[in-house]
């Protein structure tokens, strides 16, 4: 798709471009290609001399359980608050979609939270489920729930996942709303004068009709979990305890600073790139864009 | 008219009660906190209904900060994060509109694979590239400035696409018009172009905002002094003390804050969020 009536200059459409340009190549691509030649160097313990090593920091990553441990739990972490979130969401969107009296005021209080950013979320629900001073722990050692996120592993992650997927419950609330918006009324009706009972009519008619919006949102929730969830993690448990809670995003984190070791974190930032290029050409593949070239 | 018996819209009214609590009550629980006593909380005694130190709690909190981890007022950690919140939301907005604008409306050699180059950004998230980018951010002496915060997270693939896809939409009649009174590329793109888009920077403004406010892995990577931190760095350096030693009335109270002006900005421009939050993920 073209444009038919343009402008002549030979400089100017340069000058326009230059500015994004500049940034894009010195901060996005310059250190891209940095991370993929660092990933094939090897520092040695004082930093003074460098070796290029080949797949070295991709040979010993895959021969780190960690590393694996650390794939699974992010696909586990993701598949975890993209369902509980979405369903939770659906749920929500499903009963605001009714012509019910004050529907506009429930989406605002609903949507919200959107604008709270991970490391909050994460001080908030560690508040809430604190071992020694949370509202809710109080609660949950009151009826014998042996709680203690800081140092059990599960209950960790029980809490990332709680407080990543309410965070997104707005996100989802507003795509499932819309999605719902634009099912025909007449398609509903025709279910209904068929004798379709509600619950039948969302399972047989709704639901199918709203699934590219399902399929969109599980992607970028997938994204979401993957990076975003980093605020959170670093503030309630830091990946711990243990590494019970350390995302691969997390983990180019504290390789690279904390464990100073540049090859691997660059590695697996590499291996995250990958993995974003593929989530992202899902998305684009499957997911209907209005963006056209 | 599909039917609703009123026992149905009962449910519905009780679900989403009990989903805007969900959402609520987390926050409720921390602005309760910020308002009471610092002793009680640690003691675990903390009361459901809000507690009398709300003056003296936000008032330490804006001009003075915590006592001991931090010891920088969050009025100053506030104002850190305005300035780079703008800084991404306006740079953002301006340099994808010219660099859109370039390549809609004018033929030059190379304009493809420049927008290809600029499209794949979208693949390349900071998390991605934090140490490459903190090394060159660092050898540009840019560490603990508004600079080295804005800078590298300032590119948008989205936007340009955005902006790309509303001029594609611009009747070519208006470039003839305006061509004919003698206006040249500059002059069509600030009396036209730019009054036609208001709506759209305005909406994607509204998240470009929120997005550049909540910004938490980048800031904590390159600022070092504490009257350079953001309030998001700032937050969870008050609780990396010890429990015994955390303020936490202060604590909430940061939360507090450090939820107002993106939360304002959503409920008070709803429906350009809405917009602009649809339109970027499109």
């Amino acid at each position: 798709m073209q444009k038919q009536a343009i402008f002549q200059s030979r400089l100017l459409p340069y000058a326009l471009v230059a500015p994004q340009l500049a940034i894009v190549l010195l901060f996005f691509y310059w250190p891209a290609l940095q991370a993929v030649i660092q990933s094939f160097l090897l520092q040695d313990a004082f930093g003074l001399s460098t070796s290029f090593v080949w797949f070295e920091n991709y040979l010993d990553l895959f021969r780190e359980p960690a590393y694996f441990e650390a794939i699974l739990r992010t696909f586990f972490f993701s598949f975890a608050i993209a369902v509980s979130s979405l369903s939770f969401a659906l749920l929500l969107a499903v009963m605001a979609d009714k012509p019910l009296r004050g529907s506009m005021l429930y989406r605002t209080l609903l949507i919200w939270p959107y604008a709270v950013a991970p490391p909050v979320v994460g001080v908030l629900w560690i508040f809430m489920l604190h071992p020694s001073l949370g509202i809710i722990a109080r609660y949950l050692r009151a009826i014998g729930i042996d709680w203690n996120p800081l140092l059990d592993g599960d209950q960790a992650a029980t809490l990332i996942i709680l407080a990543a997927a309410w965070k997104q419950i707005s996100y989802n609330f507003l795509f499932f709303l819309a999605g719902l918006q634009s099912i025909p009324r007449s398609v509903l009706e025709a279910a209904a004068i068929d004798g379709a009972r509600p619950m039948r009519r969302f399972w047989t008619v709704t639901f199918p009709l709203l699934s590219p919006t399902i399929f969109f949102l599980l992607v970028v929730n997938i994204v979401y979990a993957f990076f975003d969830t980093f605020g959170i993690i670093d503030t309630m448990t830091r990946g711990g305890p243990g590494k019970s809670t350390e995302t691969l995003v997390y983990k180019v984190y504290s390789d690279g600073l904390l464990g100073g070791n540049l090859g691997s974190s660059a590695a697996q930032s590499v291996i995250l790139m990958v993995m974003v290029i593929v989530l992202t050409g899902i998305q684009f593949r499957f997911v209907e864009r209005k963006v056209t070239y | 008219m599909v039917e609703e018996e009123g026992f149905r819209r009962y449910v519905a009214h009780i679900i989403l009660w009990i989903g805007i609590a969900i959402v609520a009550f987390p926050v409720y629980i921390a602005f309760i906190a910020s308002t009471q006593d610092n002793a009680l909380i640690a003691n675990g005694q903390m009361s459901l209904l809000p507690g009398g130190h709300f003056f003296e709690t936000y008032y330490q909190t804006i001009f003075v900060g915590t006592s001991g981890s931090t010891r920088e007022p969050v009025g100053n950690m506030m104002l850190n994060s305005l300035v780079m919140a703008l800084l991404i939301a306006i740079g953002k907005i301006a340099i994808s509109i010219i660099s859109a604008y370039a390549i809609v409306y004018f033929r030059f050699p190379f304009r493809m694979p420049i927008f290809w180059i600029i499209f794949i950004t979208l693949m390349l998230p900071v998390e991605v590239r934090i140490y490459p980018t903190y090394k060159i951010v660092a050898d540009l002496h840019m560490l603990d400035s508004y600079a080295g915060l804005a800078l590298p997270l300032i590119a948008s693939a989205t936007a340009t696409l955005l902006f790309r896809q509303f001029f594609m939409t611009v009747p070519d009649e208006l470039l003839e018009a305006s061509r004919i009174d003698g206006a040249g590329p500059l002059r069509f793109f600030w009396d036209t172009l730019l009054p036609l888009s208001r709506t759209n920077m305005a909406a994607l403004f509204v998240i470009l905002f929120i997005l550049g406010w909540n910004q938490y892995l980048w800031p904590l990577l390159i600022t070092t002094r504490d009257d350079m931190q953001t309030i998001q760095v700032g937050i969870r350096k008050m609780i990396t003390t010890t429990d015994a030693l955390t303020e936490w009335p202060i604590v909430m109270a940061t939360a507090v804050l450090a939820m107002l002006p993106p939360v304002f900005v959503v409920v008070a421009m709803q429906k350009l969020f809405v917009r602009g939050l649809v339109e970027t993920e499109k």
